[in-house]
């Protein structure tokens, strides 16, 4: 067996962009109820498991990248299960071998190799290193899985209403051009969605190193009668809050170059009519 | 053969090709009824008996390309038209005068006035819906409430009550909103989402039971089902499948073509008459819906001539009358006579015997003879622009064609083979300008 390496990104260098606007050629689930959680979380669905209440999935890294929000949330919250949503289909290749989870690279193995020409190598480098990883780091990243998919058109299908307590937006792809401010991650539109997926009190996380970008989520979310700003207070003791800048790979970036980011943290409020 | 068809809609020119189903629909206390084919409406008035042209004071633009969408309001006193020419006009009903044009950015795909006619909302082919308010001055601007992403909205109703809008689109979604006192600042609290359809949604009806304590859904789609949801949660209550249940479609009358959607559905607002048009049927289905059991089950099948499939359906719940009516915007009696050229539609109507609909068996429907429709031979030659139409079998069934082509292009996924896909990026519009 090789030795436990984690797959370098590098060798997966992801497109920068993906049209959100166009339409999918992945599989989307019907409904929420569609999805079957057992083959993200297996630890969390054991096989004898009484019919009691599934553990459902509270935290969303919308536009996940290579999952170091993620990976770094895991240890933070072990027993609170979370998903990493990505567009971009070689990100999410990468992602699959990090999520550490043999099971769950199988059964999408079939379904990623039309995204891969050399599938059969890479399948047999992955097994290497995730039975490497599992070795390495027992019981751990458990709560962690992905999804290959449009969060921008099919948040619905994956979560239930009032389902998630955070959602992150990490250095999003900021569309300079006007005629592309559509494709944003963050809209005042797209928000009715995500605040009809989020508890009411859930926070809402985003982060950009582009001025323009963080004045407009910022606005986006001013408007919005669902979100209401964090207290600079809460900001400061929210150990997350940290991690925004640190844990992502976009974040890191910055920080090496010693450049300015721009968050906003928004808190999910119930709608003030009647 | 999915490539084919593929290759046939990329090289023709897409606007031109497209051919829109003849529309109607019929004023709440059935005083007037209209059809909409192509550019045109066309009102007969039951109670004046006679037929009406609308006329528009303003000066504002006629409609100048295929009508996508009409309605009345729930009070009867407005009429919404809008379409592929991006305008959307709102009528009077009294007089038939245009009060407003609405001049949309993109084509509009849905239109509904709001329960208490103080709104106009109309969808665009970007899934934003936009809302106008009707209550104040002229000048008002349009403002975008709500937005499916992306997605072509093919049905937007209020509910009875006024307090939900309902949007379904080609994403095989069906969005339940809050309609907020202020609607001019958007429409964002959601109630839920109701998912099930396998293929796009093509219409949506509101019922409710009796005593109007509880309200349903209805919806049907490309997946050749009726639902009944709960809107209140999302839930689905019940799948009235039509393809595979035997006694509701044959499989003759579905094999033809593999594919083949629900096209519209009506319903009495106490849900015990529900029709349905479906793309492969000559004629109208009658389903009834129970309650209590929260099921719903087909009735009855009203069969027509063979060529005849409606592509809009009207029902008034107070009168004993379904009207449907067939046609599509490039259907032309050219072959009739030379004269000037006339969109060709054909209107059928079923009537019941029984003036309330609550006892779902015994009721008796009957496809009224050309002699027997309300308002008679006038209402015909304004309504289907000729009085033989029913003698245009063949190109009938051209236009139940280009219909059912026109909506599987609008509607269905482009499924590419990787070159292909890879060719169509190295081809994009915006890389064709730079070089």
């Amino acid at each position: 067996m090789s030795s436990a390496r984690l797959p370098r990104k590098r060798f997966y260098r992801a497109r920068a962009h993906s049209n959100p606007l166009s339409d999918s050629h992945f599989p989307v689930p019907n409904c929420p109820s569609e999805v079957d959680y057992s083959f993200h979380y297996p630890y969390f669905f054991p096989k004898d498991a009484p019919p009691a209440p599934k553990p459902k999935v509270r935290f969303a890294d919308v536009g996940c990248g290579f999952g170091g929000m993620l990976v770094s949330l895991s240890p933070l919250f072990p027993d609170t299960l979370m998903i990493g949503m990505e567009l971009r289909d070689k990100a999410f290749l990468l992602l699959l071998f990090l999520s550490l989870s043999l099971s769950l690279f199988i059964n999408y193995a079939e379904y990623f190799i039309s995204f891969t020409r050399s599938a059969h190598q890479v399948t047999e480098y992955v097994k290497d290193r995730i039975q490497g990883l599992r070795a390495t780091n027992p019981g751990q990243y458990n709560n962690i899985s992905v999804v290959r998919t449009n969060s921008m058109k099919y948040i619905p299908n994956y979560f239930e209403k009032g389902q998630l307590l955070k959602m992150f937006f990490l250095f999003p792809d900021p569309h300079f051009k006007e005629k592309n401010h559509r494709r944003r991650v963050v809209s005042v539109q797209l928000l009715d969605e995500y605040a009809y997926v989020m508890e009411v009190g859930g926070i809402i996380y985003t982060v950009t190193d582009v001025e323009e970008l963080g004045d407009w989520m910022k606005s986006c979310l001013e408007k919005h009668p669902l979100f209401e700003a964090v207290g600079e207070e809460e900001i400061k003791k929210d150990p997350v809050v940290k991690l925004l800048t640190s844990a992502t790979e976009e974040g890191q970036k910055v920080a090496r170059n010693e450049g300015q980011t721009f968050m906003a943290i928004y808190r999910r409020v119930a709608s003030k009519e009647d | 053969m999915e490539e084919s068809l593929v290759e046939e809609s990329e090289s023709g020119n897409a606007c031109t090709d497209e051919a829109a189903p003849a529309l109607i629909a019929v004023h709440p206390t059935e005083s007037s009824v209209v059809v909409a084919v192509g550019s045109e409406l066309r009102v007969f008035d039951l109670k004046e008996d006679c037929a009406v042209s609308p006329v528009d004071d303003l000066g504002g633009p006629h409609h100048s390309a295929s009508i996508r969408a009409i309605s009345f309001s729930f009070d009867g006193e407005l009429f919404v038209s809008a379409g592929d020419d991006k305008i959307v006009k709102i009528w009077k009903t009294g007089s038939w005068n245009c009060i407003h044009t609405i001049q949309s950015e993109k084509r509009v795909s849905a239109v509904s006035i709001s329960q208490d006619s103080g709104y106009v909302t109309f969808a665009d082919k970007f899934g934003v819906v936009w809302i106008m308010s009707l209550k104040e001055d002229r000048d008002t601007k349009a403002v975008p409430i709500l937005g499916h992403y992306c997605s072509i909205i093919t049905s937007m109703k209020f509910s009875p009550d006024g307090r939900f809008i309902a949007t379904a689109d080609r994403d095989h979604k069906i969005r339940i909103t809050v309609f907020p006192r202020n609607a001019l600042k958007g429409a964002h609290e959601i109630q839920s989402f109701c998912l099930g359809h396998t293929d796009f949604v093509s219409c949506l009806t509101f019922v409710c039971t009796q005593d109007q304590s509880k309200g349903f859904l209805l919806s049907g789609g490309g997946d050749l089902t009726v639902r009944l949801w709960d809107y209140s949660n999302g839930t689905l209550l019940y799948t009235c499948a039509l393809g595979n249940e035997a006694g509701i479609l044959e499989a003759s009358e579905i094999e033809e073509n593999n594919k083949t959607a629900v096209t519209d559905i009506c319903a009495s607002s106490n849900g015990s008459l529900i029709a349905v048009a479906v793309q492969s049927y000559n004629g109208v289905m009658l389903l009834s819906c129970d309650f209590s059991a929260r099921t719903l089950s087909c009735v009855k099948k009203v069969p027509m001539e063979k060529s005849y499939i409606p592509t809009s359906l009207a029902l008034v719940s107070s009168k004993e009358h379904l009207w449907t009516v067939m046609g599509a915007s490039n259907l032309s009696s050219s072959d009739l006579s030379n004269n000037k050229e006339q969109l060709l539609t054909r209107v059928r109507i079923v009537s019941f015997i029984q003036k309330d609909f609550s006892d779902a068996c015994s009721r008796d429907p009957v496809l009224l003879e050309d002699s027997q429709v309300p308002g008679g031979e006038k209402l015909l030659m304004q309504l289907q622009g000729s009085l033989d139409a029913a003698t245009q079998e063949a190109a009938f069934a051209a236009a139940a064609a280009a219909v059912r082509t026109s909506l599987q292009n609008m509607m269905i996924k482009k499924q590419y083979s990787v070159e292909r896909r890879e060719l169509r990026k190295r081809n994009r519009n915006d890389k064709k300008i730079k070089s």
